[in-house]
């Protein structure tokens, strides 16, 4: 297939348009026109996005070059099938999620939410450039954003709990960036003379097995925000965070991007080609194995929802990795449609657990028998969204599973098979007793206000969007599914 | 005119500090508008030279008084001494104008003195830069260290100690380096750079040579602060006045390798210092050290101005030991580590003079709740901040991109862990203070309002800038930090590229 | 044997006797800059520091059998006559360089008398602002001070 590529400054302006909002969102009168600054910049940015769609569905590209640093390296951009998905993903949520944060943090009369709209935009802003970069300076340069923009987000409520949460978080993360995967980046520049994401990677020919194994390692690891064992410990702490921010952040951005981060440097950087020759892959498999299922077994004995959620989500990145990790087409298809229904599942239950908040005050899943009375709307929203990251239909988790399950028989893996299986049960044995007491259980009254009270409607509305979403998505996966095709055929080499 | 401004750019300010001196005397505001005015000139001066130098790609030659080397003192601006210059003119204008009101509080009836020895110190560095004469550095590196111990001096009741130390560690420095000149002229007999770069590549066997660089580089690294001579600089530069600060840290250590790099590279040739000479391992070692000393006693320190100095003593270690790794990666990342260490410490220590304005405390706990109280300056300070830790865009990554290359070139894993590891405690240092100014209420907020951090809605937390003054030069200054890491690329190929010798790969 | 060693290493030492010296003075005052504790005994050995480079650049002009480096003129009525440009020629044919000692180390050295004597003076003003302050000069009781203060 042609790629036709075109030179369009559109990647840039999608990164742009959320800073550009930020003297508006500060400087405006009163709350609804700061926030109406926060939704016109997320529909000018989700629209810039969507203007891109059809021209990379067709395979082509979008390139354009902000500033020329080195000789061969500056900050640049390139909008392909995987960044394309993943933007998307981002820019679509953000929408919602702003909805949501309007309803959460006026009901909770929260302080300071200047700076929480202004951090965000700058937050989302990050994720969009990480999504459409095309070397790996930038995508490096868009990541320390992300991770400095979020920890005003994380520390939000400014406490004793914020504080030392906050420390965790920027130890794991920015110990993380700093300590391994700078020097990785720049061994491999040292090595390659380059830092492009090219189909093939660009360290086939320049470096032995071993150092492509100990930088790969080195990668996996300084992107903290996959998640992958030991570097997991930030993410529950990081739920002192208002739910808004658990929610996209924790659920769909600045997990993913360390997920799309590290996809994108093993596929781009590494080259498939690599990982299945010096048997990488299989290390990488292993590794993201253990980290489903000891993950899930830990999200199993917490209490607290949002610790669950995190936990559960620790173990769903960890899926996409080993999707790549498994060098197949199905796998790769697989790892990267879960991005995408992953965000959609995830961020409805995060939606959920705030909207408990909200209402009721609650945080721990013991008190929360017979909320479903209460709130019934939310509840089934929340038994859908737990439907989609077990991966059951008909919710679009389904068929992120369904390929990934399919590659790991592609790869002839049995028990990378029974890794799936066994995560996914773990998955309906933590998830599915919540659903069950909040309907099946008797309400214990003293803990409930009397008359039943569904959180705001602008909690509400979101959730059930999404909720809805990730039940269209499994009758109609395009065009992610597509676009997670496409991705997997060009770094297989197709 | 062009022709002359290698010597414009000194004679006017040391004519400057002559009539700043005595305009203290009729009118208190003279001083202040003379030093301004003959900084700027010099500026201007240095900008154009820069061009000039850049475009031609010939660096310019300035006989003194019309003799010409090697029997009189020529004074030469290349690619590396134009940069520099650019560099010092801008902190030490940028810096007078930003502490105008830290001058007035602290030397109210000092103005012709202060911005006097002000100037003089500018014009000794000046002059240090553009000479081409080994013992004409050594005049004017006396001439900065003179004025600088007098700045210092007139700090804080602590002072005069810390600037005798000081005094007594620099004079040593300062004639080691004499010394070394001395056995230069005994084996070469001339004291024109150029002339003893020709001489000495054939005569390297000699041990006057061998002991003439030693002794040369002893007396820099005492000067510039390196392990473990580096003693004097945290009491000296905490002791002092911010404004005295804001012009000394930024410009004294990072010149001073400047001359480390001149003398090394341009005079004792690289063939001789890289080739020849195997002592190239020890000072990478050597630099390893300071920078895991600097970093670890800055995370000691409770008072922002010493923490502050020493992360510039680990800076010194960044820039002495890419430059020793011999490699041209190396070499490019020390220099323009001068360049971006000069931008950042001079934003990191305008912050803190606008910190010791607002909060009249120098210790970190002074910085309780200013995130709320001056949220541009903290802005500025987190970007500087950021930038020493190393995070993209700014320009500490940069530099810190090409040093790192550097080691990875030469394969010396160490300072590359050395680097990585000072990058992390810098992390940690700085996320201390951005801690304490975000999570803790602003010391004369109501302390019934202090339960729920920042949920009092009140007059306590109205945002009460620095004034403009002082803000402006200082978000100028951090700004250029992030211009300054764009233009990295640029500035490597256009201008450090040319500041080394062909042969070094 | 050992007497002739000893004598080689007088000779040498006779020989390069403007080092040795200069060391020794160069020890002397590094060790009083160091050791001592009175503030203006360590100002004293700086400047005995500074002094011994002196020493050194002033010593390494001279020249066994040359005279100071001051032209003589010549001055007759003939010359006289002739106007000042032949005085000028006339003395310059009879400079004959290793008549004289160097003296370009004479000239540099007269500036780094001048740097040592501002040394000097400003480290005895600082001295002069610590007396002020603390009310000694002893480096130990200042020490003291400082503790407790």
């Amino acid at each position: 297939m042609p790629m036709e590529t075109v030179f369009s400054v559109k990647p840039f302006l999608a990164v742009l348009v959320s800073l550009i909002a930020i003297p508006c969102i500060i400087s405006s009168r009163s709350q609804n026109i700061r926030e109406s600054w926060t939704f016109a910049a997320a529909f000018i940015k989700f629209a810039l996005v969507l203007s891109m769609l059809p021209l990379v569905l067709n395979g082509g590209v979008v390139e354009y070059t902000v500033c020329q640093i080195f000789p061969n390296l500056g900050i640049a951009f390139r909008v392909d099938a995987f960044g394309m998905l993943f933007a998307l993903v981002a820019s679509s949520l953000w929408i919602i999620t702003s909805i949501y944060s309007i309803g959460y943090m006026r009901h909770l009369d929260e302080h300071s939410q200047t700076r929480y709209f202004c951090f965000f935009a700058v937050a989302l802003s990050a994720t969009i450039g990480v999504a459409f970069s095309a070397n790996l300076l930038t995508m490096y340069l868009f990541y320390e954003m992300l991770s400095l923009a979020t920890y005003p987000l994380v520390t939000h409520h400014q406490d004793k709990e914020a504080r030392s949460s906050g420390r965790k978080y920027l130890l794991y993360i920015l110990g993380g960036s700093i300590g391994f995967a700078l020097p990785a980046m720049l061994i491999t520049y040292h090595f390659t003379g380059t830092l492009d994401f090219t189909g093939h990677g660009v360290m086939a020919g320049h470096v032995t097995s071993g150092t492509a194994l100990v930088l790969t390692l080195m990668f996996l690891f300084g992107f903290a925000k996959v998640g992958i064992m030991p570097m997991h410990s930030w993410l529950p702490a990081a739920m002192v965070a208002p739910t808004p921010v658990s929610a996209l952040l924790h659920a769909v951005a600045v997990v993913k991007v360390g997920a799309f981060s590290v996809v994108r440097v093993f596929t781009g950087i590494v080259g498939i080609d690599l990982l299945a020759e010096f048997n990488i892959g299989t290390v990488v498999c292993v590794i993201a194995s253990f980290t489903i299922i000891v993950a899930s077994l830990i999200a199993m004995s917490q209490d607290g929802l949002k610790r669950r959620l995190a936990f559960s989500t620790i173990a769903q990145l960890s899926y996409i990795i080993l999707g790549v990790g498994l060098v197949t087409a199905s796998g790769m298809t697989g790892g990267m449609l879960h991005i995408a229904m992953h965000a959609f599942g995830k961020i409805t239950l995060f939606f959920c657990a705030g909207a408990i908040f909200c209402a009721t005050g609650i945080k721990n899943i013991s008190q929360m028998k017979g909320i479903g009375k209460r709130m019934p709307i939310t509840m089934t929203a929340f038994f859908i969204g737990s439907l989609s990251v077990i991966g059951l239909p008909p919710c679009g988790g389904f068929i992120s599973k369904w390929y990934l399950v399919l590659g790991t028989l592609e790869a002839g893996s049995i028990p990378l098979l029974v890794v799936l299986l066994t995560s996914s049960f773990l998955n309906a044995v933590y998830f599915l007793p919540i659903v069950y007491n909040a309907f099946f259980c008797s309400a214990e009254d003293s803990l409930f206000e009397p008359e039943r009270k569904e959180p705001p409607l602008y909690c509400v509305v979101p959730l059930v969007i999404t909720s809805i979403c990730s039940v269209i998505l499994f009758f109609f996966p395009q065009p992610f599914l597509n676009l997670a095709k496409m991705a997997a055929t060009t770094f297989l080499g197709g | 005119m062009t022709r002359h401004l290698p010597a414009l750019i000194i004679v006017i300010p040391l004519l400057a500090a002559l009539f700043t001196a005595g305009s203290g005397w009729i009118n208190s505001k003279a001083p202040f508008r003379i030093a301004v005015a003959a900084l700027f000139f010099s500026f201007v001066c240095a900008v154009l030279m820069l061009i000039q130098v850049v475009t031609t790609g010939i660096a310019m030659e300035y006989r003194m008084a019309g003799w010409a080397g090697p029997m009189g003192i020529v004074y030469v601006i290349d690619h590396l001494s134009a940069i520099v210059l650019v560099v010092i003119t801008a902190v030490s204008t940028l810096n007078l104008v930003a502490q105008k009101k830290n001058i007035d509080a602290e030397f109210n009836d000092k103005e012709g003195a202060f911005n006097a020895l002000y100037v003089l110190f500018t014009a000794g560095l000046i002059g240090m830069t553009a000479t081409g004469d080994a013992f004409n550095l050594y005049v004017l590196l006396e001439i900065v260290s003179l004025s600088g111990y007098a700045l210092i001096g007139l700090g804080s009741r602590r002072a005069p100690l810390a600037t005798l130390n000081y005094l007594f560690l620099g004079t040593i420095g300062a004639t080691f380096y004499l010394l070394g000149v001395g056995y230069l002229y005994i084996a070469t007999g001339t004291l024109n750079m150029a002339e003893l770069a020709t001489i000495i590549p054939q005569n390297m066997e000699s041990g006057v040579i061998l002991f003439a660089f030693i002794i040369c580089l002893t007396g820099l690294f005492v000067k510039m602060a390196m392990f473990p001579v580096h003693g004097w600089l945290p009491e000296a530069y905490s002791q002092a006045t911010s404004v005295s600060t804001g012009l000394i840290a930024p410009l004294t250590t990072k010149v001073t390798v400047y001359i480390m790099i001149r003398i090394c590279m341009t005079v004792f040739t690289p063939e001789y210092t890289f080739g020849h000479l195997d002592i190239s391992g020890f000072i990478v070692l050597l630099a390893i050290v300071t920078i895991v000393f600097g970093s670890l006693s800055a995370l000691a320190q409770t008072n922002v101005k010493r923490m502050l100095s020493y992360i510039i003593i680990a800076e010194v270690g960044y820039m002495v030991g890419g430059f020793f790794l011999g490699n041209r990666l190396g070499i490019s990342g020390a220099i323009l580590h001068i360049i971006n260490d000069a931008a950042m410490t001079l934003a990191l220590f305008l912050a803190a003079g606008i910190f010791i304005w607002k909060t009249g405390g120098e210790s970190r706990s002074d910085l309780k709740g200013l995130f709320a109280k001056m949220p541009f300056t903290m802005a500025g300070f987190v970007l500087a901040g950021l930038s020493v830790v190393g995070v993209p865009p700014t320009c500490g990554f940069f530099s810190k991109w090409y040093l790192i290359s550097g080691g990875i070139q030469a394969g010396n894993t160490l300072f590359v862990a050395a680097l990585i590891f000072s990058s992390l405690v810098n992390a940690v240092l700085f996320f201390r203070l951005f801690e304490i100014a975000y999570f803790e209420p602003f010391a004369d907020a109501d302390s019934h309002g202090s339960n729920h951090g920042s949920h009092t809605h009140g007059g306590a937390l109205a945002i009460k800038e620095a004034p403009l003054d002082m803000l402006i030069p200082f978000l100028i200054a951090s700004i250029t930090l992030i211009v300054l890491g764009l233009y990295s690329g640029t500035i490597v190929t256009n201008i450090i590229q040319f500041a080394i010798p062909t042969g070094v790969i | 044997m050992r007497d002739s060693d000893m004598e080689s290493i007088f000779a040498l030492v006779l020989a390069k006797a403007n080092y040795v010296v200069y060391i020794i003075l160069m020890m002397v005052g590094l060790y009083a800059m160091i050791v001592k504790n009175n503030l203006i005994k360590k100002i004293v050995g700086m400047s005995i520091f500074q002094t011994a480079i002196i020493l050194f650049y002033v010593s390494i002009g001279c020249k066994r059998g040359a005279t100071i480096p001051i032209l003589v003129h010549h001055a007759s009525p003939e010359a006289a006559a002739h106007g000042a440009e032949k005085i000028a020629a006339h003395a310059m044919e009879a400079v004959d360089v290793a008549h004289y000692i160097n003296p370009l180390p004479h000239v540099l050295m007269l500036t780094a008398i001048v740097v040592g004597v501002a040394t000097l003076g400003v480290a005895l003003a600082l001295a002069i602002k610590v007396y002020n302050t603390y009310g000694t000069v002893e480096e130990d009781e200042i020490n003291q001070q400082l503790r407790s203060g």
